[in-house]
């Protein structure tokens, strides 16, 4: 068996519950064994690194701290120093603090210097900080994952779509290519997907733009959206927490914005290598996307149960103008000085 | 010293450079910046997919620092429109350490109150908040208070999808906490006492 630690990060239990339910249902089938790092904290995002250095990389490090304490033999995870982390966000921030406290000494020192205030240490290059499907893909090696394909996905156009963050600025050479790589075509068709080349699949979705400045986003989502369309895909698949809240639950408010009317799916690789591995869609989280991805499983035979629907917006008091679409300077310019 | 313009900045006239705050933002950024090697190439801002809502692309940007004008390069909303997608990092043939070099900016712009919308700072201010009190982030809470606090009037558009992500289990309603907070409080404290001096 293999053994991980395991980096889940703040979304996964949250907005990206469909990520970590369906990343537990193929661990066994894959003979993985993730163990969790005890009290591990936020990685701060893209955030806490505009604030201030040393705390933003103290708070990262903590994490990396904590976690060789649990790869020692004794406690019974074997000994390995590989964090797993399926969060792209989570998973740069944490490799690139191990790049950076061991490109500059001096920052290791000063973070160090801060761990110690809480009785912690972290040597630069201790752990190995990996991607799930890094792990998916390297380790596990896609031939074991085709033999565990049960209903192959054939008939399912799919782009996968990898985001940035994920092979980028790709410190530790783990990626076949910056812009253009295939690790994530490659386990789709592994298995049976119907996989449409995608130029677009290491573009930005916007990050936290949606958050302070929509319109800047809407355009990152819009040219992801269209082009999938465009190319005949019925559904996106994503790795990334934030690629998937940005393209899924802000579709809508995008489609709004310039008037279009896209309806693209966008699942989580998880939950596609789930339903290969002949789990239920319940079980994958399938159901809870904004996007229904119901009518494209359907056409491969999935059917996902009905879930609650998200009850209708309130009406519009009359009298009360409400803006249907955001000026474009609205979200920049005009927030209050 | 003349007063930089971007139109001198463009015609190279920095004849009586100022490189102190080059010198200052480079010793900022985490690992080796190489922000001194940029050879004014443009590959950045070729590269940038949010280029167009910026003031300056991040090659103006870099032609402004190395020309000592501190006051534009911290008022640009450059540093605030990066979407840390790295494609410039990659790109670039020097190698320069473009976003966090970006990083680096917001930070100072917001010491010295030199940002021309709260927005964006105030969004990264409260995501800190959660992060120093909890040790996770609390989508809901940040989401909220932001929302509440900046864009009022958008509240009764955001509800079908704010309400779809909760009754879809999407949005924990409380946050999270975790258990050695003290330890967490304790690291950050003495943190923020450090600053990069070499």
């Amino acid at each position: 068996m293999n053994k991980y630690l395991l980096y889940p990060g703040c979304s996964m239990e949250s907005s990206a519950k469909a990520y970590m339910e369906s990343m537990n249902t193929i661990l066994e089938p894959l003979d993985l064994h993730f163990e969790e790092i005890d009290d591990w904290n936020c990685c701060g995002a893209t955030e806490y690194l505009g604030i201030n250095l040393i705390p933003a990389y103290s708070l990262i490090a903590r994490n990396l701290a904590l976690a060789t304490k649990q790869m020692h033999p004794a406690n019974g995870t074997g000994g390995t120093r590989t964090v797993v982390a399926p969060c792209s966000a989570c998973y740069l921030n944490l490799a690139k603090a191990d790049h950076y406290m061991n490109e500059r000494p001096s920052l290791g020192e000063k973070v160090n210097e801060a761990l110690a205030a809480g009785g912690l240490h972290y040597e630069a290059g201790t752990l190995d900080v990996r991607h799930l499907i890094d792990i998916l893909v390297y380790d596990v090696g896609l031939e074991k994952i085709r033999e565990a394909v049960v209903h192959p996905l054939t008939g399912l156009k799919v782009v996968p779509y990898m985001g940035c963050m994920l092979p980028r600025p790709d410190y530790q050479h783990r990626w076949s290519d910056h812009e253009h790589p295939t690790e994530l075509d490659d386990l789709l068709r592994a298995l049976g997907a119907d996989v449409i080349d995608y130029p677009l699949t290491t573009e930005c979705c916007g990050g936290h733009m949606t958050q302070i400045g929509p319109e800047t986003a809407f355009e990152l989502i819009r040219r992801l959206v269209a082009d999938a369309d465009e190319r005949g895909a019925q559904m996106m698949v994503t790795v990334c927490p934030m690629c998937q809240m940005n393209v899924d639950a802000y579709q809508n408010e995008m489609n709004n914005y310039f008037g279009t009317d896209y309806h693209i799916p966008i699942l989580f690789f998880t939950q596609l290598m789930g339903l290969a591995f002949g789990k239920e869609p319940g079980e994958l989280g399938i159901g809870v996307e904004l996007v229904s991805s119901r009518n494209v499983l359907a056409g491969i035979g999935v059917e996902v149960p009905v879930t609650q629907e998200p009850a209708a917006p309130r009406k519009k008091d009359e009298g009360l103008p409400m803006p249907r679409r955001w000026t474009k300077h609205e979200g920049r310019k005009e927030a209050v000085k | 010293m003349p007063h930089m313009t971007d139109e001198r900045v463009r015609a190279g006239l920095t004849h009586e450079e100022d490189l102190s705050l080059l010198h200052e933002v480079s010793m900022k950024t985490a690992g080796v910046s190489r922000l001194e090697m940029c050879i004014q190439c443009g590959t950045c801002g070729g590269s940038c997919p949010a280029a167009k809502d910026m003031d300056h692309t991040p090659r103006m940007l870099f032609a402004m620092l190395r020309a000592g004008m501190r006051e534009e390069v911290l008022r640009s909303n450059t540093q605030w429109i990066c979407v840390s997608c790295y494609h410039c990092v990659v790109r670039c043939p020097q190698e320069v350490h473009i976003a966090d070099v970006m990083y680096t900016l917001k930070g100072m712009a917001i010491k010295e109150k030199l940002y021309e919308d709260s927005t964006a700072p105030d969004f990264s201010q409260t995501f800190v908040d959660m992060v120093e009190t909890y040790g996770r982030s609390f989508e809901m809470g940040l989401a909220s208070r932001h929302y509440l606090k900046h864009f009022p009037l958008r509240l009764p558009g955001m509800m079908p999808m704010g309400l779809g992500m909760i009754t879809k289990g999407r949005m924990a309603l409380m946050p999270k906490k975790i258990k050695q907070m003290d330890q967490l409080k304790k690291i950050l404290d003495h943190a923020k006492q450090l600053e990069m001096t070499s």
